[in-house]
């Protein structure tokens, strides 16, 4: 690849990322409406949502500290730059090289970090308690999906993504070691549903103190800043259904960046995410949320499942 | 040209130069307070700005480098060699020391007119030249000499505020500690001494003929208890949370940054110089377990931790169970005949030693600062210090990313290369390895999540919202020195966070003599900006790539969104707080934030919790006043220390029979002494 193609293909991915994430949401909460027998807002009314929180102004709590104002930028940007290393529809992705599934986690880990930092920043009890629950929620959650994509990376002889997926779909979706990976399949849904604050773990639609987290840690948000927080949590959506998808089930992802395979890469990609959100839509529709001390057994056995599967890696890699 | 050779001689005269003059100055000469500081600290960022010469000449010198000094005493030789594994340690003391030196220049005004600048000063050079020599000396006896004066002369400091009798209690179980530690030390030299005949490091090097495998296992256990013991290894670290607290904050800063990293060294120096590369198994694997153990507890008990500085404490806890988990994984693969992984893991060790000393020394430093301002430890009676403490706040937040492990800082880069030397386990041949060491990543990576938790909990509760309490309140920044010190070490930690492909090869010349393998060539890629342990296929990061990524996004993001939306109308407004004035006692407090995982993981914590309640008159439903404590169950203390103190205790209770103060029995016990011994000998 050429200097010029690969800038063109991350510019590509960048915009990519950024058009299709909000249309996930919509998706999801349109699967929720039909499900709850109403007929929902259209599929695109996110963008909407977006558009005018831009143009809005903001009110900021005069308790606040430039923690509070630079953190939605630093979550965006960090988010994005994340979804930049992971590949989408070609399954080499030009940055690859800069960071592996390690540094994909930690670079989402910042945009946590800055936002339960936020979270505290106002001085509300709400935000206090949002801040905590993430640091428990996300303290089980990141060393499973870490863990999770390993164990997998191992069969494909790489911990980056990029080589992960390109390796995987090379195999032409003959899985190596049934095991490991259903065991790491299962953890990372589940961190999916929990990173993004899903059902039955967080409830994206609450606004009830007793219940929610992510909505409570970005409760002093408004106009753009609130805008960049919400967008920064569907490219996240986005990009776990995309690591679900391409470590899982690369296939169709384009293996050469040839405009035939590129589109048919950007096809598969769109339908696999968007196959992915009716899921989650129909998972929230079924579930109850719980209890937040039941939530976090639900993460220790994701921190298990994918401990097992990396476990079970290692075994299986000793047979002579 | 930097010829070491020609360098290192001279810098090494200055710095003992510059120490002895700085530590006599002002002990002298009756001088105000204000002047024997600034000599006294002046003459240690002389001294330590010559010891990163000598460190640079270390490790760029082809041959170690040796010098001697003539002594009559028998079996002691005062010799030092700097090799380039010394050379490392001398560095990391070093720019440690110039940037808590010049931290030093403001925080020690606190202690005007209180105590004794003299006193301080000299000990404070005696603890700096000793760890120097520590890491220098090359012969077992002239080591312990010194490692006994940096014990005794950081227990003097420690006892600084010896007015408080926590802090008395604090220095005294640090002494008890300390010397348990330096007991098993002696035992692992006088096995060596045994074999060779010699204390010298070099016979210890080259045994004539090899140790017989019982004593090298001895050797191994006694050493890992010994340093362990320094280092804070679990359950030898209960003396951390109360003596790094305990000091003057920058003691601490060099206590918990540097000093603990001496005994790292030693272990380093025991196990890969000494016993040389062949090692069974187990003993890796016993390193690996230690570590991911401390590792994991460390970081756990700096949750609940509500006094800051034991909260950093803990954290050392937990960074030297990250250390050792590198070691451990280097020992297992060198046991196994893989040096390429074996230089993986001990390089993944160095780089962490070297940026926890950056960063934990900032971290002290901070909450230094925040004691300075505020007068207490406490983290509840924090708040709001961003306002009032913009710089501080500032450093701590890049110390707090750093230690979080967080890209593209130092701490994400050498966790990475931890993480990354444990992974490939699956190269080992033999099947119980290959499941033990993924659980220690397991391990690893949980700690680094928590660890994350932790600090979004100590800043956020320390620097963001209200002040919640006058102390925090009428606070102050801090003075200039003190901003230069942390903005010092702060600028350190990301430009070993960014420049990895220079520290490297730098940390490459410690271990191949270890090892016999050169990574330099293959870990980092040819362009420079890469770094790929294992090969580029296998995983590879480059932070300056993530760096510019990151700043051109931000960029990006800032502009599109002005260019978009235009510019923004804001309106500050109070926090909303369902109808009633926000009070600092209704934010969430750190007790507050840490009962989600105190609940979770209550099986380790055992956590009781104690409400009292004292209701109206009127009615039982309203409560007048409130009482919440809550104490986690000191496990280490309760099941391990204190029936060893109760044994202790009865066993001195019944040996107190001898001892009827008679002076004729005493006479008597000589007499027979004597006969006992003529006997023996004859």
């Amino acid at each position: 690849m050429t200097m010029i193609q690969s800038a063109a293909l991350v510019l590509g991915q960048a915009f990519l990322i950024l058009a299709v994430s909000p249309f996930v949401v919509g998706l999801i909460r349109k699967v929720k409406a039909r499900l709850q027998c109403r007929r929902g807002a259209n599929v695109l009314q996110p963008y909407s949502d977006l558009a005018k929180l831009f143009k809005k102004g903001a009110v900021i709590s005069s308790t606040t500290s430039w923690i509070f104002t630079a953190t939605p930028y630093i979550l965006f940007a960090f988010t994005l730059a994340a979804s930049l290393l992971v590949p989408t529809f070609l399954s080499r992705v030009p940055l690859s090289f800069a960071g592996d599934v390690i540094t994909v986690v930690s670079l989402l880990t910042v945009g946590t970090f800055f936002l339960m930092l936020a979270g505290m920043d106002a001085g509300s009890p709400f935000g206090g308690m949002g801040s905590s629950r993430e640091a428990i929620v996300f303290s089980l959650t990141e060393p499973a999906m870490m863990l999770s994509i390993f164990a997998v990376g191992l069969t494909a002889g790489s911990t980056n993504v990029s080589t992960i997926v390109h390796n995987t779909a090379l195999l032409q979706g003959i899985v190596t070691d049934p095991p490991p990976h259903l065991m790491a399949l299962a953890a990372l849904f589940i961190v999916t549903l929990a990173e993004t604050g899903r059902v039955p773990v967080d409830n994206p639609a609450t606004h009830l103190e007793l219940t929610m987290i992510h909505e409570a840690m970005v409760l002093e948000y408004s106009g753009r800043y609130l805008a960049l927080v919400e967008w920064a949590a569907a490219m996240k959506l986005l990009l776990m259904l995309t690591l679900l998808s391409n470590i899982f089930a690369p296939w169709g992802i384009a293996i050469q960046p040839d405009p035939a395979s590129l589109a048919i890469g950007l096809g598969v990609w769109v339908a696999k995410v968007s196959a992915l959100a009716l899921l989650v839509g129909l998972i929230e529709s079924m579930f109850a949320k719980l209890r937040l001390f039941r939530v976090t057994d639900l993460l220790g056995v994701a921190f298990i499942l994918s401990l097992l599967a990396l476990v079970f890696f290692y075994i299986l890699r000793g047979r002579p | 040209m930097f010829d070491p050779a020609v360098i290192v001689p001279p810098a090494l005269i200055s710095l003992v130069t510059a120490h002895v003059a700085g530590a006599l100055a002002p002990v002298v000469w009756p001088w105000s307070d204000r002047v024997k500081n600034w000599l006294t600290h002046g003459a240690a960022v002389a001294a330590c700005t010559a010891g990163v010469l000598i460190g640079i000449g270390g490790l760029l010198a082809s041959d170690p480098l040796a010098f001697s000094l003539p002594s009559t005493i028998p079996l002691l030789h005062i010799q030092l060699r700097l090799d380039p594994l010394s050379a490392f340690f001398v560095l990391i003391i070093s720019v440690s020391g110039v940037a808590v030196s010049i931290y030093a220049l403001g925080y020690v005004r606190e202690f005007y007119g209180r105590h004794s600048i003299s006193a301080l000063g000299a000990l404070y050079h005696g603890f700096l030249l000793s760890m120097i020599l520590v890491v220098t000396a090359d012969d077992g006896f002239f080591f312990l000499i010194v490692w006994e004066i940096m014990s005794l002369v950081s227990y003097l400091l420690v006892v600084t505020e010896h007015e408080k009798a926590e802090t008395r209690y604090a220095g005294f179980f640090y002494l008890v500690m300390t010397h348990v530690g330096t007991a098993f030390i002696v035992m692992t030299y006088l096995v060596f001494y045994q074999q060779t005949g010699s204390f010298t490091f070099d016979s210890f090097r080259h045994p004539g003929e090899p140790l017989p495998d019982g004593f090298r296992t001895v050797a191994f256990v006694a050493a890992l208890i010994g340093f362990g013991a320094k280092a804070g290894i679990v359950p030898l670290h209960v003396w951390l949370p109360y003596a790094h607290p305990a000091a003057p904050s920058h003691i601490s800063a060099l206590m918990s940054g540097v000093m603990i990293k001496t005994a790292i060294y030693g272990l380093i120096r025991v196990y890969f110089d000494f016993l040389g590369g062949a090692f069974p198994w187990w003993w890796g694997f016993a390193v690996l377990a230690v570590g991911a153990v401390s590792a994991l507890l460390g970081v756990m008990y700096a949750l609940m931790e509500h006094d800051l500085k034991s909260l950093l404490a803990y954290h050392s806890v937990e960074n030297i169970g990250i250390i050792l988990l590198g070691i451990g994984a280097g020992m297992i693969f060198q046991s196994y005949g893989l040096s390429h992984l074996a230089a993986l893991g001990l390089l993944a060790a160095l780089y962490h030693t070297m940026n926890h000393a950056m960063f934990k020394g900032l971290l002290f430093m901070g909450a230094g600062s925040l004691l300075y301002a505020t007068h207490t430890r406490n983290m509840e009676e924090y708040g709001g210090l961003i306002r009032t403490m913009p710089w501080t706040a500032f450093f701590f937040l890049v110390g707090a990313i750093s230690i979080s492990a967080l890209p593209p800082t130092n701490g994400f880069v050498s966790e990475w290369l931890t993480f990354q030397s444990l992974f490939l386990s699956f190269m080992l041949p033999d099947p119980l390895m290959k499941i033990v060491i993924p659980i220690g990543a397991a391990m690893l990576a949980l700690t680094g999540a928590l660890a994350v938790a932790c600090f979004a909990k100590a800043f956020g509760i320390s620097f963001l919202a209200m002040p919640r309490s006058p102390h925090a309140k009428h606070a102050k920044e801090v003075p200039m020195p003190m901003r230069i010190g942390m903005g010092a070490l702060a600028a350190v930690c990301v430009a070993l966070g960014l420049a990895p492909m220079v520290v490297i090869p730098m940390i490459d010349r410690v271990t191949s003599p270890f090892t016999g393998t050169r990574l330099a060539q293959s870990a980092v890629s040819e362009s420079g900006w890469t770094l790929t342990p294992m090969g580029g296929e296998f995983a590879s990061i480059s932070t300056p790539v993530l760096m510019l990524l990151l700043t051109v996004t931000i960029l990006v993001v800032l502009l599109g969104v002005v260019l978009i939306a235009g510019t923004l109308k804001r309106r500050f407004h109070k926090t909303w707080g369902c109808g009633i004035t926000l009070q600092p006692r209704m934010e969430y407090t750190a007790t507050g934030f840490a009962q989600p995982i105190r609940q979770v993981f209550s099986t380790i914590y055992r956590p009781t919790v104690k409400v009292e309640k004292e209701m109206l008159e009127e009615s039982r439903y309203f409560a007048k006043r409130m009482r919440f404590e809550v104490h986690i169950e000191p496990t280490f203390q309760r099941y391990l220390y204190d029936p060893v103190v109760r044994a202790f205790n009865l066993l001195a209770n019944r040996l107190r029979v001898v001892q009827a103060g008679s002076l004729h029995l005493y006479l008597a016990y000589i007499f027979l002494t004597l006969i006992a011994l003529l006997l023996w000998v004859g």
